[in-house]
């Protein structure tokens, strides 16, 4: 079993920091669930719901930062503990971003809620699945510490960028046949785009949380390789 | 929920340097305080090169260690050690070794600054030298300029250098003792916690000193602050309960530790 810290105050400022990014995770999670389900199921209340939450996300981003720039200044944090307020700083703002996100996705779905049914949700309805799935499970390797499903969870992004690619086409063959559609096929294109940018936000919590328990930075590995080869 | 915290990283946790870039290297190295164990099987390579940083809780051998490596440890009466000790590959417990230019060669600074208070500042540098050879004035005028330009402390007191050692304020003071034992012109110096009685100016000239002077010595500091140890040194080893627990490079020491008991000691968890 894990040591507590001698200090119970630091291990407390430790804990609540660790609660505040749960809790965040649990918000954006939820807002993006209902952000997908506000296009599906052209629900122009749920999406002004998630809107109205983004506020305490926006606000919490700003607590955990000045906790984190706290225990810095006050504390010193070394090895483990300097590594999760690493990870505390970058994982709040990748939250945030899903956060605005789910608002976007939420805006276009009050808007397309007003007009006519675009073709099929189905492709949309998946991927927005996919992509919550990966936002829980990036937020399930943090809780569990556990590298291994971080680093399979970076590899499963593939899959989503493959359907986002899938559903670009559709929507595209969509709107040359149905020209009136285009409008509400460019909304749809463009909540695509922000649930694949979600996936993308998903593997950058999964690849801090590769680096908070194993001390090693994986981002870029790939790319950076190619570069230098 | 328990944070995740325990390190996976797998790399031996003792770094080992190759014979010409290692200044001290202990082998198998035992040390006791009468029937009292202090230090169990230390090997260790110190590098010529750079500062290395000794961290550890209370009574975890540091200081000891480092006594052994210029045999003040057996100043002590009922101080023992078996294993061995090097310098440039020769050790330093041979028959022929005369401890005395031992210590010549292995300079210390303890952590009070000591410096002989009613011997002028001048005196005080060329204390060390006066033990071994007779120097005349000039070569003696040298050295003092040159140590104390060393020691970072030169153009604070080229005019009083007749003043008395115990005249100086503590940092200055311990800046006095650097430059004492830089003066004989060691390899190695070794510094047992110089700042802990000094304010945090005074630390941060020690500190700063450090970076230049780590370019011509090597250089061992025993510190109980973690901070000073990650801000100063290139390579930093945890003792505890006397043994070596980890050497390795202070950038990865301090963000990510190879052994368990460094993390938890760097962390702040103990017992």
């Amino acid at each position: 079993m894990d040591k507590s810290h001698t200090d119970r105050s630091y291990e407390s400022q430790l804990s609540s920091l660790r609660r505040g990014l749960l809790q965040t995770a649990g918000r954006v999670e939820q807002m993006l669930e209902s952000a997908i389900s506000a296009i599906t199921e052209r629900d122009a209340q749920k999406a002004r719901e998630v809107i109205a939450n983004d506020a305490l996300v926006n606000r919490a981003e700003i607590e955990i930062d000045q906790v984190c720039l706290q225990i810095l200044a006050r504390r010193q944090p070394m090895a483990s503990d300097l590594r999760f307020i690493s990870l505390a700083l970058k994982m709040i703002t990748d939250l945030e971003r899903i956060g605005d996100l789910a608002v976007n996705i939420s805006e276009r779905a009050i808007d397309l809620a007003t007009e006519p049914p675009f073709g099929s949700y189905a492709e949309i309805e998946r991927m927005g699945e996919m992509v919550c799935q990966l936002v829980r499970r990036a937020v399930e390797a943090f809780v569990a510490g556990d590298a291994a499903a971080a680093r399979q969870l970076v590899e499963d992004d593939d899959a989503i960028d493959q359907l986002y690619t899938d559903i670009f086409r559709y929507i595209l063959r969509e709107m040359i046949a149905h020209p009136d559609r285009i409008e509400r096929g460019i909304h749809l294109q463009s909540v695509a785009k922000w649930l694949e940018r979600v996936g993308d936000h998903a593997v950058n919590l999964a690849e801090q949380v590769i680096f908070m328990v194993k001390g090693r930075d994986v981002r870029h590995e790939g790319k950076l390789g190619s570069r230098e080869e | 929920m328990s944070r995740p915290r325990k390190p996976t990283i797998e790399l031996p946790p003792v770094v080992s340097f190759p014979d010409d870039q290692t200044k001290v290297r202990a082998r198998g190295l035992n040390a006791w305080f009468g029937d009292k164990q202090v230090l169990f099987d230390v090997s260790i390579d110190v590098p010529s090169q750079g500062v290395t940083a000794i961290i550890g809780p209370s009574g975890c051998g540091k200081s000891t260690f480092v006594r052994c490596v210029n045999r003040m440890h057996e100043l002590v009466e009922s101080a023992r050690l078996s294993g061995e000790v090097s310098l440039d590959g020769e050790s330093v417990y041979g028959a022929d070794v005369d401890p005395v230019l031992l210590r010549r060669r292995v300079g210390m600074v303890f952590q009070k600054p000591n410096p002989f208070p009613t011997m002028s500042i001048r005196d005080n540098v060329l204390a060390g030298l006066k033990l071994t050879k007779t120097l005349d004035k000039s070569t003696a005028e040298q050295n003092v300029e040159q140590a104390l330009s060393q020691a970072a402390l030169w153009n604070e007191v080229r005019d009083r250098l007749d003043e008395p050692g115990g005249s100086l304020s503590g940092g200055q003071q311990q800046r006095l003792c650097i430059a004492r034992a830089l003066a004989v012109q060691p390899d190695v110096l070794l510094m047992d916690e110089p700042c802990s009685a000094l304010d945090p100016i005074a630390t941060a000239h020690i500190e700063d000193l450090l970076h230049t002077l780590k370019e011509h010595y090597t250089i061992v500091i025993v510190t109980h602050n973690m901070q000073q140890a990650a801000r100063v040194s290139d390579m930093t080893a945890f003792f505890l309960s006397g043994e070596l627990i980890e050497f390795s490079p202070t950038s990865e020491t301090f963000t990510a530790p190879r052994h368990q008991r460094t993390e938890e000691y760097i962390t702040g968890k103990f017992g």
